[in-house]
C-alpha cells in the first residue's frame, strides 16, 4: 500500500518541533506499524538524510518503550496493542497517517516522537517496592496461601508495561491508572500490607509533584491501555488514599 | 598455573557451596560504604544484582541503554521459572534439577556450578514472592506449576505468559526501593563503550549518555557485566531490537576470554518469517508444548493443497497427520528439549513438508486439548450430555486462562484465529549458552570484572531448557555474585575512592570518541542494517540450525569481507552531540561483525555435535539413535574459551577440562 505520512519531527528538548510530509510506497500489509516506519528510515538514511527517531525495543508489547499517538489515539488505531504490534492491516491503501509523540508536560520531548518518562520512574521510586532484603531466610513461598481470585487480581494489576498510554490519551494528563496498578497489585497481596497507607500516600504525592493532572473518570485510559489495565483499579487507589490519609500521621 | 582457573571448591559436590560461603572473606559494613560497583544491565541479573549489592551497604551506578532499567529484555520471558520446590510431590528434588540441565546442556557445563544453582533456585521463589510477585495459584491458594521441555516433572513456576516480566518488575521494585534511598545512581539510556583497566584490574567504564551524546568516564572497584546474549548477531532473532554484544565484547578485547560462543539456542516455537521487511521475530512460549501437539501432514499431496489454500489444515484427518515428535520420541513426545525439537522441524521442512509459502512451517494443535479441557470443565460443572460445542467453547475457555495473551498475540500477527486452526510455527534464534568465560566466583579472567546471566558462558552448557534463564539470571543476582564479589572486594578496602583523571582514563576515553568519529565522518554509501542483514543472512545460512566445514569456512571468510566493506561504506547520519540511533547501531553491528567470525571460528573447530551445536559431520550412523546428534566426550569434553589477540580469527584457545563425578555421562535420548 501507498501512504502519506505527517510525522512531528524535533531536533532536541530545547527547540522547536513541526510536522514534515513523508510519501512512502510498497507498504506489505503484514508488515508492522514500526517496521513501515524502519522502511522509511532506511529511505531517508539512503537519501542521506536523517531518519526519525522512535522509541522502541522488544517489538512484542511487552516492555513499553514503544510509544506513539497515531491518528489522535496512543498506540494507534487497534485495541490492546502497543505500537509495535499495531499491524499495517489496520490501514487502507491512500490512507493519510498523522503520528506524533506521546504529548504531556510530564513527558517532555527528548526528540522527534522519543520522550522522557522518568517521571514514571519516580513515582515507583517514592512506593513501588515492598520492604524486603535478598535473603537465603525468607519464608517458604507457600508458607502463605493467597486466595485465587486475589493473585489473580494481583496479576491483572502487575500487567501494566509502564508505557504511558494512559497519560497520553488523557485530557487532563493524568497518570492514577498507572499509579493505581502497582498500588492496587500490593495492596491484594499480604506480602504489601505492612506498607500500604505509607506506599499510596508517597506515590500520589510524586505523582502530583510530577506535574500529572487530576482524575476526572473519562475512562479514556482503559481504553487506550494495551494491557486492559481496569478503571476499577482507579476506585480501588482512590479508597486506600482515602483510608490511608484519614489515619496516617504524616 | 593454568590461565583458567575455574576455582571450583574442594569437597563433596552438595557441599561445596555452604561450605565456600562459610570461609569467603567479609567486607564489613562500614568499608562497604566506600566501595563502588559498577552494574551494567538492568535485566534479571544485572537488576538483582545492583539491588541486592545495593542493600549489603555497596555503592551501586546502574547502566540501561533503554529510557528505564524496567525495560531489559528479561520482560519478554514467557513461560516461566524453574525450582527444585518439589510442591507437586513428583518426585522432584536438588539433584534431579541440577541432573536434567547438565543432561539438558548436553554435558557441557560446569557440575559445580549447575549444583548450586539448582540449591538456590528454590530461595528465588521465595524471595520473588515476598516481593509481591504474582505468582499463579491453585484455588487452595498455594502456588502452581507446570511443565518445560526436557524434565519429567513439573516445577516450573509462572505468572500466566508474562513471567518475565513479573520477575523483572520484581527486581526493579527492589532498585526502585534503592534508587529511592541513594544507595543505586541509575543511568538511564546510557552504553557502555569500554572497559577501564589499571594495573590489571577492572576499574571503570566509559560510557556514553545517548540522549546528550556525551562521552562519560565512571569508576568502580569491580565492573559486573550483566549486559545479556548476543542472538542478534543472526540479525533476526527474539531479543529486542537493541538487544547487543557490545558490552561484553569490549570486556573480551580488553582481555576476558570469549567461551563456546557457537552454543546458540533456536527455539523451536516462534512465528514464521512472513518478508523481507521483517525487524524481529517472535517467540510463542515453550509453555504452549504442554498442551500443543506438533505436526505436518504425512502426504505430499496434502501439503501442496494447503499451501496453495485448496483446503484446511483442519480438513485432514487424523490419520493424514504426522506428529512426527511423539513418532520420533515416544518418552517424552512434545516436551523433548528444545534443540531436538528445532532439528525435528527442520528436518521435516527440509524434506518439503513445511506447510506455509516459504517452506518454513509447522503445525501447533490445540485441538486435542480443547476436547480434553472441555470434557472435564462438563464433568466439573456435572452437565449430562453436553453438546460438541459446549464441549468446545469449555474447552477453549480454559485454553484462554492458560495462554489467552499469547494466543492474542499470535493472532495480532498472523492474523488467524488459533482457537480455531492450528498455529503455525518454525525455529528462531533466541538465546546464546555461550559468553564471557567465569569461574565459580562469576569472574572474568580479569580481576575485578564479573559477567553475570545470558552474558556469562557458565549454567547451561551446549543447550538451556526452557525456564531456567530466568532462574539463572536471578540465582547469579540474587544469590551468588553479592557472596563471591565480597571475596575480591575484602582486599579492596584500603584502596579509596578511584580517580577517574588516570592515563588508563584518558586513553579509554580516546579510543571510544576515535570510534565514533570514524563512524560518523565515513560517509559512506550504505546504511547500517544493510551490513547487519548480509551478516545475519550469513549467520542464518552457514552458522545456524546445521552446520559444516565447507560452510563455516566460508562464513568466516564472508563476515571478514563484510567487515571490511562496513569500514569503508557505511553512512552514519547525524552526529555524535545528539541523540543518535544510528550511530548506536553502527557501534553495536561493528561488535556483531567481529564475533560472528570468533562464532564462526568456535563452531569450526568443535567438531562434534552437541546440544544447540548440530555438526553434520557428527551424527549418529546406525542402531535406535540413527540420525541423532553425536558427541565426542574424548575430544571435546571442555569449555572452548577463546583470548582476543587483535583478531576474532586468530584468537587463541585455552581449554577448561570439564569433570564429571557426580553424574554419569551418557547419550542423551529422549526416545
Amino acid at each position: 500500500m501507498d501512504l502519506t505520512l505527517k510525522i512531528w519531527r524535533q531536533k532536541d528538548a530545547k527547540s522547536e518541533g513541526k510536522m514534515e510530509t513523508y510519501p512512502i510506497k510498497d507498504i506489505s500489509e503484514h508488515s508492522s506499524f514500526l517496521e513501515m516506519l524502519d522502511v522509511l528510515n532506511e529511505n531517508l538514511v539512503n537519501e542521506g538524510k536523517e531518519p526519525v527517531a522512535f522509541d522502541h525495543d522488544c517489538r512484542e508489547g511487552i516492555c513499553g518503550m514503544c510509544s506513539l499517538y497515531i491518528n489522535g489515539e496512543a498506540h494507534g488505531p487497534d485495541r490492546g496493542v502497543t505500537t509495535c504490534q499495531l499491524h499495517m492491516r489496520m490501514f487502507k491503501n491512500g490512507d493519510t497517517i498523522y503520528i506524533e509523540p506521546f504529548r504531556s508536560k510530564a513527558f517532555p520531548v527528548i526528540k522527534d516522537l522519543i520522550v522522557d518518562r522518568g517521571s514514571f520512574d519516580r513515582i515507583q521510586h517514592a512506593g513501588g517496592f515492598i520492604s524486603v532484603n535478598t535473603s537465603g531466610n525468607t519464608q517458604d513461598a507457600n508458607a502463605l496461601p493467597i486466595p485465587k481470585p486475589d493473585a489473580d487480581k494481583a496479576m491483572d494489576a502487575a500487567t501494566c508495561i509502564g508505557c504511558g498510554a494512559c497519560v497520553a490519551t488523557c485530557k487532563n494528563s493524568s497518570a492514577m491508572l498507572f499509579v493505581a496498578a502497582k498500588v492496587s497489585q500490593y495492596s491484594y497481596l499480604p506480602q504489601g500490607q505492612i506498607e500500604r497507607k505509607e506506599r499510596v500516600l508517597n506515590m500520589v504525592e510524586q505523582m502530583d509533584k510530577e506535574g500529572f493532572g487530576n482524575c476526572t473518570n473519562t475512562g479514556a485510559c482503559e481504553v487506550e491501555c494495551p494491557k486492559g489495565i481496569s478503571l476499577e483499579f482507579i476506585a480501588r487507589m482512590n479508597r486506600e488514599y482515602f483510608g490511608a490519609s484519614i489515619v496516617s500521621e504524616k | 598455573m593454568s590461565k583458567l582457573d575455574s576455582k571450583i571448591p574442594e569437597g563433596p559436590l552438595k557441599d561445596k557451596w555452604t561450605n565456600y560461603k562459610n570461609h569467603i572473606d567479609l567486607v564489613n559494613p562500614a568499608n562497604k560504604r566506600n566501595i563502588d560497583i559498577i552494574v551494567v544491565g538492568t535485566g534479571l541479573a544485572g537488576g538483582s544484582a545492583a539491588a541486592s549489592l545495593a542493600e549489603m551497604g555497596y555503592n551501586v551506578k546502574a547502566f540501561c541503554y533503554q529510557d528505564s532499567p524496567r525495560r531489559a529484555h528479561s520482560i519478554a520471558a514467557q513461560g516461566g521459572i524453574n525450582a527444585a520446590k518439589n510442591y507437586q510431590n513428583d518426585g522432584d528434588s536438588t539433584y534431579r534439577l541440577f541432573y536434567d540441565t547438565v543432561k539438558g546442556g548436553d554435558y557441557r557445563a560446569r557440575e559445580a556450578n549447575v549444583y548450586r544453582l539448582a540449591e538456590v533456585s528454590a530461595n528465588i521463589i521465595d524471595q520473588c514472592v515476598a516481593q509481591g510477585v504474582p505468582f499463579a495459584r491453585e484455588y487452595g491458594g498455594l502456588l502452581d506449576n507446570r511443565s518445560f521441555g526436557g524434565v519429567l516433572v513439573s516445577r516450573t513456576f509462572y505468572a500466566k505468559g508474562q513471567t518475565g516480566q513479573q520477575l523483572l518488575l520484581g527486581a526493579y521494585s527492589a532498585m526502585n526501593r534503592q534508587i529511592g534511598k541513594g544507595k543505586i545512581k541509575m543511568y538511564n539510556r546510557h552504553e557502555m563503550l569500554d572497559l577501564v583497566l589499571v594495573d590489571g584490574k577492572a576499574r571503570g567504564i566509559i560510557a556514553r549518555n545517548l540522549v546528550t551524546g556525551e562521552v562519560e568516564r565512571h569508576s568502580a572497584h569491580a565492573v559486573v557485566i550483566a549486559s545479556g546474549g548476543y542472538g542478534n548477531v543472526f540479525f533476526l532473532s527474539t531479543n529486542a531490537m537493541g538487544s547487543n554484544v557490545s558490552a561484553a565484547w569490549k570486556v573480551h578485547k580488553k582481555g576476558a576470554f570469549f567461551a563456546n560462543p557457537c552454543y546458540t539456542q533456536i527455539h523451536p516455537t516462534c512465528i514464521p518469517r512472513s518478508g523481507e521487511y521483517q525487524s524481529k521475530l517472535t517467540l510463542m512460549s515453550e509453555s504452549l508444548r504442554n498442551d500443543g501437539r506438533i505436526w505436518v501432514p504425512k502426504k505430499m499431496e496434502d501439503v501442496k493443497a494447503i499451501r496453495e489454500k485448496k483446503i484446511k489444515p483442519t480438513d485432514l484427518k487424523e490419520e493424514d497427520r504426522d506428529y512426527y515428535l511423539e513418532r520420533r520420541y515416544p518418552a517424552y513426545g512434545n516436551l523433548v528439549p528444545r534443540d531436538v525439537a528445532s532439528r525435528a522441524a527442520k528436518e521435516r521442512c527440509d524434506a518439503g513438508y513445511g506447510v506455509n509459502a516459504t517452506g518454513e512451517a509447522v503445525y501447533l494443535d490445540f485441538s486435542t486439548a480443547i476436547q480434553r479441557y472441555g470434557r472435564e470443565k462438563a464433568n466439573m460443572l456435572g452437565l449430562e450430555n453436553p453438546t460438541a460445542e459446549k464441549i468446545t467453547q469449555l474447552g477453549e475457555e480454559v485454553i484462554e486462562a492458560k495462554y489467552g495473551n499469547l494466543f492474542q498475540m499470535y493472532e495480532k500477527i498472523v492474523d488467524e484465529n488459533p482457537y480455531k486452526t492450528p498455529m503455525m510455527i518454525y525455529p528462531a534464534v533466541h538465546y546464546t549458552m555461550g559468553g564471557i568465560w567465569v569461574d565459580y566466583n562469576l569472574m572474568t579472567t580479569i580481576p575485578g570484572c564479573y559477567a553475570a546471566g545470558e552474558a556469562n558462558f557458565s549454567d547451561h552448557g551446549a543447550n538451556r531448557l526452557g525456564a531456567s534463564a530466568l532462574m539463572q539470571g536471578l540465582a547469579d543476582g540474587y544469590f551468588v555474585l553479592p557472596y563471591t564479589i565480597g571475596g575480591y572486594l575484602s582486599n579492596e578496602i584500603r584502596t579509596g575512592k578511584i580517580p577517574t583523571n588516570l592515563p588508563e582514563f584518558d586513553a579509554a576515553e580516546k579510543e571510544v570518541t576515535e570510534r565514533l568519529e570514524k563512524l560518523i565522518n565515513n560517509k559512506g554509501t550504505k546504511s547500517v542494517d544493510y551490513f547487519h542483514k548480509k551478516l545475519g543472512k550469513i549467520m542464518w545460512d552457514y552458522v545456524g540450525m546445521a552446520r559444516n566445514e565447507a560452510g563455516l569456512k566460508k562464513a568466516m571468510d564472508e563476515i571478514a569481507q563484510i567487515r571490511e566493506e562496513f569500514w569503508k561504506d557505511v553512512f552514519v547520519p547525524g552526529g555524535m552531540n545528539e541523540l543518535n540511533p544510528e550511530l548506536e547501531k553502527a557501534g553495536r553491528v561493528a561488535d556483531f561483525l567481529e564475533l560472528g567470525e570468533l562464532f564462526a571460528v568456535d563452531a569450526l573447530h568443535r567438531n562434534e555435535s552437541c546440544g544447540g551445536h548440530f555438526r553434520e559431520e557428527s551424527v549418529e550412523t546406525g542402531g535406535e539413535q540413527e540420525g541423532e546428534a553425536k558427541r565426542d566426550d574424548v575430544n571435546f569434553k571442555y569449555v572452548a574459551a577463546w583470548e582476543y589477540t587483535g583478531n576474532p580469527r586468530e584468537a587463541v584457545l585455552h581449554k577448561e577440562e570439564l569433570t564429571f563425578n557426580d553424574i554419569e555421562l551418557k547419550q542423551r535420548s529422549y526416545k
